[in-house]
C-alpha cells in the first residue's frame, strides 16, 4: 500500500512539472498581456518598456521559465500584477470559500445520490424508478448557470427565503480561523454565524450539485442492477441469507466501486461548475478568483498557480479514489 | 416416503413481446434420502432451471412456476419466501457450475462459509468461524487457518469449488443440488471434485441431485437417471439399465456421442444431428422426432406419454431400441 501511494506521489510530482509548463507557454502564448491590460491602450512605449522591464517580460522566455520553475519549487508564485498581493495570500483568501461550497455539494450528490440510485434499482421497472430516470435526465441535461439563476429569482426574489448572494449576511459577527465559515462557527461557538453561513450555502450547494448527483444516481442504479445478476447473489440467496445480509454485505459494496469512480470524477469536474455557481450567488471563491484573474488583467502568476492548485486537487483526489477502490476490492490490492 | 417429490413440475418464462417458452415441461421425479439422482440432457433441454425451480431461485418477475415440489411432504413452491430462506442453505444446499462467478470477489471466504452457519445455525461469527475452517479442511482445502482471510481470486479454480460444496454443505442438508459442479474445471480436478463429492454424500447420508450434461459423471455417481430433453423427462433408468441398454433414442444418441479410445483412427465422431431447437412442441408428437433416427409415423400427432418401463423406471417413446437381448 505504501509503495503505491508513494508511486502516485512521484507520479503527482511529474504531472505536476509537466502542467506547469503547458500552463507557462500556454499563457505566454495568448495574444495581449498583462502589460497591455494594465496600461491600456493609449500607453507610450516608454511607460511600456518601463512596466515590461520591471515585471522580468523583457528576459528571454527560457530565462522567464527557468525563474518561474525555481520560484514554484521554493513555494514561491510571486505576487499578483493586479493587486501585488502576495499570490499565496490571494488564493488562500478564496479556496476555503470554494473548498466549502464543492464539500457541501458532494455531501448532497452522493449522501442522496447513493440511496436514491439503489432505491431505484429496486424498483426497477415501477414507478420510483421511472420517476428518477427522468429527473436525472433532466438534472444532468440543466446548465448549472440557468437552474442557478432560476432558483435564485425563485428562492430569493419571489419568496424570500434564501440570502441571494454572499456566504455569510453583512454585520454578522464571525471570527476567522479557518477561512470555512461554517467550520469557524462551530470552532468558535459562535453558533448564529455558523447557521448563517450553512444558510447561505443551500443554493450554491444545491445548484452544483445537481449534475454530480444525477450522475450518481445513474451509475448507482445501474451498478446496483449489474450486481444483483450476479452468479454470487444467487449463491447468496442460495444459502437463505436473510435480504438485509444480501444487500449490505453482498451487493453494496460491490455495486459502489464504479460510484467510488464516479464520485471521483465529479469531484475533480466540480470546480468548473464552481466558476459558474459562484458568478451566479457572488460567492467569492477560487472561481471568481479565475474569471477576475483573466479578464482583469492576465494575472500570470495568480492564474498560473490556481491552474496548478485546480491540477493537483483532481490528482489528489483520484489517489484517494484509488486507495478507496483497493479498500473495498480485495482484488486490486498489490501483493 | 421420498425426500424431494417433484409433480409436474413447469416452468414458462413469459417476456414482453414474445411468445411463452415452456422451459421445463411437466417434470416429475423423487429422490429418495442419501440417494443420488442425475437430470441429464443437453444446453437447454430445462435442467438448470428445474434445480433453479425447486430452490425458489428464478426471478419472479416473467416466469410461472406450476406443479408441485414436494420436499418432506411440504410443497416449496406454496412456501412464503420468508420460509423458503429458513430452508435454503439450511434442509437444501447448492453448487452451482462456475465457482469463481459463484463467489463475491471482495469478501474474503471465511465469511462466506460462516455466514450460513451465522444464519441458519445462530452461531457467534467467531464459532462460524471457526467451524468454518473445519469445513474447508474437510473439502480438502489445505491451510485453512489462512485460506479463511483470503478471497476467492486467490484460489485455484479447483479450491474454490471445494469451498462452494463447503458452503454448501455447511449446515448438513439433507439434499444437495449440484448444478454442473465440475463444467468449469480442469479434467483432472473434475475427477477430484467428484470423488469428494461422492465420499461427502456418502459419508453424511445426504440426497444428491446432479444436473450434468456429462454422461461420465453420470457413470461415477447415480443411482437412477432422468434423461431431459426439450423440458421433459423422456427416459428414466437406474445406472447400469441406462448404460448398458439404453431404450430412447435420444439417450442411445447420447451415449454413442461419447468419444472412445478404441475407435478406428479417422472414423467420424458419433453425432446426434441438428440442435435442441430443432424440434416440434411436445402437443404435436414427439420433440425429438425431427433429429431421430428411428423416427416412425406414429411418433408425430399427439403427446407421447411416459410409460413405465417393465425393468423399472420409465420411457417416453413410440419406436424404442431394442432391448439387448443377453447372449
Amino acid at each position: 500500500m505504501l509503495r503505491v501511494v508513494s508511486r502516485r506521489l512521484v507520479q503527482l510530482v511529474i504531472t505536476l512539472i509537466a502542467l506547469m509548463t503547458l500552463v507557462f507557454f500556454w499563457l505566454r502564448s495568448l495574444p495581449g498581456g498583462p502589460v497591455d491590460a494594465l496600461l491600456g491602450e493609449r500607453a507610450t512605449p516608454q511607460t511600456r518598456e518601463t512596466l515590461t522591464r520591471a515585471l522580468g517580460y523583457d528576459q528571454p522566455i527560457w530565462v522567464q521559465y527557468s525563474r518561474f520553475l525555481k520560484n514554484v519549487v521554493t513555494g514561491n508564485f510571486g505576487n499578483s500584477i493586479r493587486t501585488g498581493e502576495p499570490v499565496a495570500d490571494v488564493i488562500s483568501r478564496s479556496f476555503p470559500a470554494t473548498i466549502e461550497l464543492a464539500v457541501a455539494a458532494m455531501i448532497i450528490a452522493v449522501g442522496l445520490g447513493i440511496p436514491l440510485g439503489y432505491l431505484a434499482a429496486r424498483h426497477r421497472g415501477r414507478l420510483l424508478d421511472n420517476v428518477t430516470i427522468i429527473v436525472t435526465l433532466i438534472g444532468i441535461s440543466i446548465p448549472i448557470f440557468f437552474l442557478g439563476y432560476l432558483l435564485k429569482d425563485w428562492l430569493t426574489q419571489d419568496i424570500h427565503f434564501f440570502p441571494p448572494s454572499g456566504r455569510i449576511s453583512t454585520g454578522t459577527d464571525n471570527t476567522d480561523v479557518t477561512g470555512f465559515f461554517v467550520l469557524d462557527g462551530l470552532l468558535t461557538r459562535e453558533l448564529d454565524a455558523s447557521a448563517d453561513a450553512l444558510w447561505h450555502l443551500v443554493l450554491p450547494a444545491i445548484t452544483l450539485a445537481t449534475i454530480p448527483l444525477a450522475i450518481i444516481v445513474r451509475i448507482t442504479r445501474a451498478s446496483v442492477l449489474d450486481v444483483l445478476d450476479e452468479d454470487y447473489i444467487r449463491t447468496a440467496d442460495a444459502k437463505g441469507l436473510r435480504n438485509t445480509t444480501i444487500r449490505k454485505r453482498h451487493v453494496l459494496r460491490n455495486a459502489l466501486l464504479p460510484v467510488v469512480t464516479t464520485v471521483g470524477l465529479q469531484t475533480g469536474a466540480l470546480l468548473a461548475g464552481a466558476v459558474l455557481t459562484e458568478k451566479v450567488y457572488n460567492w467569492g471563491g477560487l472561481g471568481t478568483l479565475i474569471t477576475d484573474s483573466i479578464s482583469g488583467g492576465r494575472d500570470y502568476p495568480v492564474l498560473q498557480a490556481l491552474i496548478l492548485l485546480a491540477a493537483a486537487v483532481f490528482i489528489v483526489v483520484n489517489l484517494l479514489v484509488d486507495l478507496s477502490y483497493a479498500f473495498i476490492d480485495p482484488r486490486v490490492r498489490v501483493q | 416416503m421420498a425426500l424431494l417429490d417433484v409433480r409436474d413440475l413447469s416452468v414458462v418464462f413469459q417476456r414482453k413481446g414474445a411468445t411463452p417458452f415452456t422451459a421445463v415441461d411437466g417434470v416429475s421425479f423423487t429422490v429418495e434420502p442419501g440417494q443420488t439422482v442425475g437430470l441429464v440432457g443437453e444446453s437447454g433441454c430445462g435442467k438448470s432451471v428445474t434445480s433453479l425451480a425447486i430452490m425458489g431461485l428464478l426471478p419472479r418477475r416473467g416466469n410461472t412456476v406450476t406443479g408441485e415440489v414436494r420436499f418432506d411432504d411440504t410443497d416449496l413452491l406454496t412456501l412464503r419466501p420468508q420460509e423458503l430462506r429458513d430452508r435454503r442453505g439450511q434442509d437444501i444446499g447448492m453448487i452451482f457450475q462456475d465457482p469463481l462467478s459463484s463467489l463475491n470477489p471482495v469478501i474474503p471466504l471465511g465469511l462466506q462459509v460462516a455466514e450460513v452457519l451465522e444464519r441458519h445455525q445462530g452461531r457467534s461469527r467467531q464459532t462460524a468461524l471457526r467451524e468454518a475452517g473445519v469445513l474447508l479442511d474437510a473439502v480438502g482445502i489445505p491451510d485453512p487457518a489462512r485460506r479463511l482471510k483470503e478471497f476467492p481470486h486467490q484460489l485455484s479454480g479447483g479450491m474454490r469449488q471445494r469451498a462452494l460444496i463447503a458452503i454448501a454443505l455447511a449446515c448438513k442438508p439433507r439434499l444437495l443440488i449440484a448444478d454442473e459442479p465440475t463444467t468449469a474445471l480442469d479434467v483432472t480436478i473434475q475427477a477430484q471434485i467428484l470423488t469428494l463429492l461422492k465420499d461427502l454424500v456418502d459419508q453424511s447420508g445426504t440426497a444428491l441431485v446432479m444436473i450434468t450434461h456429462d454422461l461420465g459423471v453420470v457413470a461415477g455417481l447415480c443411482d437412477t437417471v432422468n434423461v431431459l430433453y426439450a423440458g421433459k423427462v423422456v427416459e428414466r433408468a437406474g445406472r447400469h439399465d441406462l448404460f448398458a441398454d439404453p431404450r430412447h433414442p435420444y439417450t442411445h444418441g447420447l451415449l454413442q456421442s461419447v468419444p472412445r479410445l478404441d475407435a478406428d483412427r479417422g472414423g467420424r465422431l458419433h453425432q446426434i444431428r441438428g440442435s435442441v431447437s430443432d424440434n416440434i412442441p411436445w402437443s404435436e408428437g414427439c420433440a425429438f422426432a425431427p433429429r431421430c433416427d428411428r423416427v416412425v409415423d406414429d411418433c408425430i400427432g399427439e403427446t407421447v406419454p411416459l410409460e413405465p418401463a417393465a425393468r423399472g423406471g420409465a420411457l417416453r417413446c413410440t419406436n424404442p431400441v431394442p432391448q439387448e437381448v443377453p447372449a
